[in-house]
């Protein structure tokens, strides 16, 4: 097939790739850089398990081509511990507020909530839940997925209570 | 769940793109945000053989306002319609919209003129452009631009007025100024689900009196659709719960709802009227 080659860095990391244009983000991700952290739920768009970090934006890696990260910054979940394994804030938040139970939603939701804990504006009830309604949990596990974001948007001080209504 | 082989081209200015779309002709599809094509790419619903990405041309992300027309370029992102993109009654309407089109990644990767090539029945753009009365501009290679209405552009589900080598480069709405007043709403069972049923409304007052008035429904299937009937209830109306309750009784009466596994029609007719008086609420008809 004709196959391309493609520059891009993942956790700032250089990676140069041969792919197929119909290869996915995601897949690419996983195929070629073999970073399998980044799952496939749904692959079309509707679950957010493969959400990964683009130039600094949340996207679902299935709706991508490969192709189209041609010199993007990308971000997965392999970046967010330290190289010792050291869990960062949000992670450590998620194992205290038992926001992962079968984990496999779990690396979209991180990177989906690291970039909220990133945006310069403070974050709310009414917005962490905006935001957190584009993954979907398969345990439905929802509550203590809110409860790790708001935990660790406390610690990063980015938590604001909401107005009361 | 893998789209099937394509040919993949990402050229650096719409003259190329252009050229690219007339030499494949229907083989041919351009990727924007790809929030839409790759889903049905990947169910191989579409199988286009060339694939034309826009991302790398400069200049296609306009959201401007000029000569009375606010110009949405053809890669103008929905995430950028979150802040007003122009005063008045129609950067807050848009604001209003935005805030229902599926999720915030989505929303900074899928674009407004995208959703209007794509048409689905259920885009909240669709409707609006529709009830805005917004014109549609488009590019082939080798012709001059071509408009079209948004009235003369959905033709049917997923089906508009494009013709083969074309590409829709910008999307104009008007302007509204301060005598004008907007609404939407929306019902989907599942924040950022695809709508069962939408409305939305654009009214101008004069002294105390509705004097122009234009209502789409959209989420019905098929293609979204100016509730006639419903507007023109309301001309020389004082804005008032008997006029809005008159004007979404008009909506749902004269609607043609379709049943599908979401819903059937009668629901969404029911739908239509509670829509159609929530968006007039807002645009302070109650």
């Amino acid at each position: 097939m004709n196959k391309r080659e493609v520059v891009f860095t993942v956790n700032g990391e250089t990676r140069r790739v041969l792919v197929e244009p119909r290869r996915t983000l995601a897949d690419t991700l996983r195929e070629e850089c073999g970073l399998t952290g980044t799952h496939l739920g749904c692959e079309h768009g509707v679950c957010g398990a493969c959400t990964v970090l683009v130039d600094g934006q949340p996207t679902r890696s299935c709706l991508m081509f490969g192709v189209q990260a041609e010199g993007a910054s990308i971000r997965t979940v392999e970046g967010l511990a330290a190289p010792d394994g050291t869990l960062n804030p949000l992670q450590r938040a998620f194992w205290e507020n038992h926001g992962l139970q079968c984990g496999y939603c779990t690396p979209g939701f991180l990177m989906l909530a690291t970039w909220l804990l990133e945006r310069p504006t403070p974050l709310d009830e009414e917005e962490l839940r905006h935001v957190l309604s584009s993954n979907l949990c398969r345990c439905t596990g929802y509550q203590n997925i809110l409860a790790a974001v708001r935990a660790a948007a406390r610690e990063l001080d980015r938590w604001t209570e909401s107005a009361p209504a | 769940m893998k789209p099937a082989a394509f040919d993949y081209f990402a050229p650096r200015n719409l003259d190329e793109a252009v050229a690219l779309l007339a030499k494949h002709g229907e083989d041919g599809r351009v990727l924007a945000g790809g929030q839409s094509l790759v889903p049905t790419m990947a169910f191989r619903m579409a199988r286009p053989a060339v694939l034309v990405d826009i991302n790398r041309i400069e200049g296609l992300g306009h959201l401007s306002a000029q000569e009375g027309q606010l110009r949405i370029g053809a890669l103008a992102r929905h995430a950028h319609f979150e802040s007003a993109v122009t005063p008045g009654p129609l950067g807050a309407l848009l604001a209003r919209v935005v805030r229902h089109i599926a999720h915030p990644p989505i929303r900074m990767r899928g674009t407004f003129c995208g959703s209007l090539a794509h048409a689905d029945p259920a885009s909240e753009w669709c409707a609006t452009t529709l009830a805005l009365g917004g014109t549609l501009v488009l590019r082939s290679a080798g012709a001059d631009t071509r408009e079209v209405a948004a009235r003369d552009w959905f033709q049917g589900v997923f089906t508009t007025a494009i013709r083969p080598g074309e590409m829709l480069v910008e999307v104009r709405l008007p302007v509204l100024g301060p005598e004008w007043s907007c609404g939407f709403a929306e019902f989907s069972r599942r924040a950022g689900d695809f709508a069962l049923a939408m409305a939305v409304c654009a009214l101008r007052l004069d002294r105390g009196l509705i004097r122009e008035a234009s209502i789409a429904l959209g989420g019905l299937g098929g293609r979204p659709v100016l509730a006639l009937e419903a507007a023109a209830t309301l001309l020389g109306q004082v804005p008032s719960a008997e006029a809005a309750s008159a004007a979404a009784e008009a909506a749902a009466a004269h609607c043609d709802p379709h049943s599908d596994v979401h819903a059937p029609a009668e629901y969404r007719r029911d739908l239509v009227r509670a829509m159609a008086r929530r968006a007039l609420a807002q645009a302070g008809v109650a």
